[in-house]
């Protein structure tokens, strides 16, 4: 047995057990980078020394009997989640020299629980992608086939989960970037509620979307994640004093008597064969399980798509406003006048998808078009929000594809972002409506690619996607399926 | 040429001046609006600064209560509306000043609206409507080197509370421009909530000026002055305009709406054209920020809190201490000023008195320096007063002590002592002088007896002389006209 693995459940009982110390399990971790790193491009940074320091004094603490619910466990974080004194890059040439000052909360949270922090990883740039092509310090690979793309934009998170680099990773999920990956590399990702988990120390992307979330290899190690990261933080104004509870507890409740929603509108055209397939597949086991599986609406779906990329461009050209090569981060040191500075600074400094964004949302505010775009799309939110509500009042949860595909070759997208955003469209409304969705792994395509399952259920009912997809887990047998890596 | 010097004072008396002020108040909070830095003045640069106030990759802002307390206070305290549902909004725009690229501000809901002041000039009394008033963050400084092209940025200032505060365009001079100024600065003080520091910045003015002819419902077009870091500046600033724009329209030119400079030293309005882009702020509700929701309680809870306002303060003055209401409305102007009188007022029966000396004596012996840096204490001058309510000394001699106390804050009767100023109002003491003065006088003495009273004056300026200056004068009237009527 490789304790790389292992999931943290079954390393946590062998650690109880002493059959198995922090340090194996880091060191193991290590040497399966060192061995699989050149092909899978997950990290920015790998925190070696510290990481194999921290497995020690886990080791001890937990002989002193003061061991934390993840002590010793390796885990990777996207790298735009602060931790101190180490570089946060955001996959962008902006931030390749910037450390942080400060913790995450949830690096804090992780920390504090005594996860082991292994290494940071790649990331589409500041977030803004579904491919993690656009990183600027290189792309990760998909572990399940060479030269295809992880997903994104927290495709580093998902390629380490799944590459067996470490037990689990915390992603971040404005658009579906948790979700999406996790889908497309064959792990299990969950976006929580909107202010479930803290955002401080989370770089912005677009503040009222962003939310961070786990990567793991099955449903209870996603549990055991949320049972650390989550809960109010009084740094961040838009986190929810709201009681967490234990998320494991309703794993193994069943399902029987739940209704389960299939909204009709994410079964339409463009939607690949095989997921759906997948997808129908783990309609049935739900129903078999005991669930009524019910046919609802969620009529406006199809204008999710014109209101993301104008609400989360908008905030995004403020929140990276920022980056102006004055007080920290890339500077070109060529420019003669203020303005230059400015102007050289963000366009050396950014990438052209960033800047895009940059770009669609300056203008989404601008003076003259805000009524048209911004408070349009605002509106429309509100409506998404309605069907989200009004389809709850029917059914507990719903379930649908989390992309229309399974994963693609790398470089397909690069010269259509238009098609890109609009593979984004079953992923986003949750973010628009703020309610948790979860990936869960459904099956594989006929190209042995993988293929998740997505899980919506209103706000703060985390728990009821965590056990409908612990009984799809169950079923399928897909929980930590590692792929053969090719050397 | 005489002509037009005929139709210019033809045309001058039919102008309207409109004015609106946009005030900052830097509010006195212990720490900044968003993060936990205890506010500065003076300390070394970036001293008071940490990830929030520098805008670094991934901080959220927490908003400071207080500062949200402080605004309902000073929003009650002018009869406004307070907006028990209220939100952030981004306003952004490039400086290096903001390191977050933009400045969290209040756009289309902020926390306090339609409220009202009460100013008088010239004994006329005007109100004056409140537009709005919103809660937002200080931006940084720059520092420019002298000798190389190089400028700093120190961020200590980054993240201040500030309440600004907008007026209606309901001032129609810059004499009421100046009275609704220090209206606004009287009511934060006495609240206080701001230091009201103009030269330090803690308390700013920029203005909205234009003129319209008389009767012309709809305003001209309109330059907005800044840089006008003193109440004097904001006055003579506003009288400039008024005489640059007049001009310009009695020689038929266009007002061109632009932002001003006040240059203190050359007392012009100096264009910062080319300086200034047309901004377009692209405000939209902040997503770091929940919306702020007031309840009654809140409301209520500080309205038990409000000192007394200064027009509660001098309408009590002239009740209780039959104050004119002229005196009343520059001794209340300023709390300190205003405590300063109640509290020498309480030292001496005669609270007239008491006004009389602080509106004369010593606000002209402050010469326009605060009141807090007054070396005479209102118990000193209190007293002072007191001395010469009892005869211990005249006043004339007590304008002198005065004089010493203001320079040295030695208590009067030190003064009285070692200067030997007591009053001499001994009769034995005076009639004999007075008798000396007669009979060394025949001449004088002779006329007064014929009926010219006049040369009393010279009598008792004689025995002035003799006791340098320290005799009772009531006293010495009555022992002469005693003296040389026997
Ligand atoms: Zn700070």
């Amino acid at each position: 047995m490789q304790p790389y693995t292992l999931t943290i459940a079954e390393s946590l009982d062998h650690l109880q057990k002493k059959e198995l110390t922090s340090k194996d399990l880091v060191e193991s971790c290590l040497q399966r980078i060192n061995k699989t790193e050149t092909k899978l491009h997950s990290f920015i940074s790998v925190f070696e020394e510290k990481a194999m320091r921290r497995a020690e004094e886990e080791d001890n603490k937990r002989q002193q009997g003061q061991s934390g619910s993840l002590s010793g466990i390796p885990i990777s974080i996207k790298d735009l989640l602060c931790a101190k004194d180490t570089a946060t890059t955001c996959g962008s040439k902006m931030l390749e020299n910037f450390i942080s000052p400060y913790n995450a909360t949830v690096v804090e949270k992780l920390e504090n629980e005594g996860a082991v922090i292994i290494g940071k990883v790649a990331m589409d740039e500041f977030a803004m992608g579904s491919t993690s092509e656009t990183c600027a310090f290189g792309v990760p690979d998909n572990p399940w086939k060479e030269g295809y793309i992880t997903g994104g934009s927290s495709g580093g998170s998902a390629s380490s989960v799944a590459g067996g680099q470490c037990l689990a990773s915390l992603g971040s999920d404005t658009g579906g970037s948790v979700r999406q990956p996790a889908s497309l590399c064959g792990v299990v990702g969950l976006k929580p509620t909107y202010g479930r988990v803290s955002r401080y120390g989370l770089v912005a992307f677009a503040s009222s979307l962003d939310q961070v979330g786990p990567l793991t290899r099955d449903v209870r190690d996603c549990a055991l994640m949320m049972n650390c990261i989550a809960g109010y933080d009084e740094k961040d104004s838009t986190s929810v004093k709201i009681d967490k509870g234990d998320f494991r507890q309703s794993l193994e409740a069943g399902v029987k008597g739940l209704k389960i929603g299939v909204p009709r509108e994410y079964f339409g055209e463009g939607l690949n064969e095989d997921v759906e397939k997948i997808v129908r597949n783990g309609v049935a086991i739900l129903e078999d399980a005991g669930a009524e599986v019910m046919d609802v609406s969620m009529p406006h779906t199809e204008y999710c798509v014109a209101a993301y990329y104008l609400i989360a461009p908008a905030e995004a050209s403020s929140n990276l406003a920022r980056y102006d090569g004055v007080v920290y981060g890339y500077r070109d040191g060529t420019a003669d006048s203020l303005m230059d500075m400015y102007k050289q600074t963000r366009s050396q400094g950014f990438g052209d998808e960033v800047k895009r964004r940059i770009l669609i949302g300056t203008y989404a505010l601008s003076s003259g078009y805000y009524d048209a775009y911004y408070k349009k799309a605002s509106q429309v939110r509100t409506i998404i929000l309605n069907d989200y509500k009004k389809v709850f009042e029917q059914c507990d949860a719903i379930i649908s594809p989390v992309a229309p595909t399974a994963a693609w070759k790398r470089g397909e997208s690069a010269d259509d972002p238009l098609a890109l955003y609009l593979s984004d469209i079953f992923s986003l409304s949750a973010n628009l409506a703020g309610v948790p969705g979860l990936s869960v792994p459904g099956g594989f395509t006929a190209d042995g690619l993988p293929v998740g399952i997505q899980l919506q259920g209103p706000h703060f009912r985390e728990d009821i996607l965590l056990k409908l997809a612990y009984n799809i887990e169950k079923s399928t047998n897909l929980a930590n399926v590692l792929p053969e890596i090719q050397q | 040429m005489v002509l037009r010097q005929i139709r210019r004072q033809r045309y001058m008396m039919n102008f309207e001046t409109v004015i609106g002020l946009e005030i900052h108040a830097q509010l006195k909070t212990r720490t900044k609006i968003f993060c936990g830095c205890a506010l500065s003045f003076g300390d070394p640069p970036n001293s008071h600064t940490c990830p929030v106030c520098l805008g670094m990759p991934g901080v959220l802002p927490v908003l400071n209560k207080k500062v949200v307390e402080y605004a309902i206070k000073m929003g009650l305290a002018t009869n406004s509306q307070i907006n028990r549902f209220n939100q952030f909004a981004r306003k952004n725009y490039f400086y290096p000043d903001l390191p977050k690229g933009y400045q969290t501000s209040q756009f289309d809901l902020p926390i306090v609206e339609h409220g009202s002041v009460e100013i008088d000039v010239d004994g006329s009394k005007k109100t004056i409507g409140i537009t709005r008033m919103h809660m937002e963050e200080d931006a940084g400084k720059l520092i420019h080197d002298e000798r190389e092209p190089l400028s700093y940025v120190d961020l200590n200032r980054t993240g201040t509370p500030l309440l600004e505060i907008v007026s209606e365009p309901d001032l129609r001079s810059p004499q009421e421009a100046y009275a609704y100024l220090k209206k606004i600065h009287a009511i934060l003080r006495y609240l206080d909530i701001c230091d009201g520091n103009m030269q330090e910045g803690s308390f700013r003015c920029d203005a909205n000026i234009s003129l319209r002819p008389v009767g012309q419902e709809e305003f001209g077009i309109r330059t907005e002055l800044k840089n006008m870091n003193s109440f004097r500046n904001v006055q003579n600033a506003l009288e400039y305009e008024v005489r640059r724009q007049r001009d310009l329209l009695l020689d038929g030119e266009t007002i061109i709406q632009e932002t001003l400079l006040w240059n203190p030293d050359s007392n012009r309005t100096e264009s910062m054209r080319g300086k200034e882009d047309a901004h377009d702020y692209r405000y939209f509700p902040c997503p770091d920020l929940v919306p702020v929701e007031i309840d009654e309680a809140w409301i209520d809870a500080i309205r038990k809190t409000l000192p007394e306002l200064p027009d509660e303060r001098k309408n009590r003055f002239i009740e209780e201490y039959n104050l004119p209401e002229y005196d009343a409305v520059i001794l209340t102007g300023s709390r300190e000023l205003a405590d300063y009188f109640e509290t020498a007022a309480r030292l001496c029966a005669n609270a007239k008195k008491v006004s009389n000396w602080i509106m004369t004596e010593l606000l002209r012996e402050l010469k326009g320096e605060d009141i807090s840096g007054c070396k005479v204490a209102p118990e000193q001058l209190g007293e002072l007063i007191a001395m010469v309510e009892k005869g211990t000394i005249s006043g004339k001699i007590a304008k002198t002590v005065f004089i010493d106390m203001m320079a040295t804050g030695k208590d009067p009767a030190v003064i009285v002592k070692e200067k030997n100023l007591v009053q001499v109002s001994d009769e034995g003491e005076l009639q004999a002088m007075v008798e000396e003065i007669v009979a060394a006088n025949p001449d004088q003495a002779e006329q007064f007896r014929q009926g010219k009273t006049k040369v009393m004056g010279f009598f008792v300026g004689q025995l002035m002389k003799k006791t340098k200056g320290k005799a009772n004068p009531k006293m010495a009237n009555e022992l002469f006209v005693r003296t040389l009527t026997e």
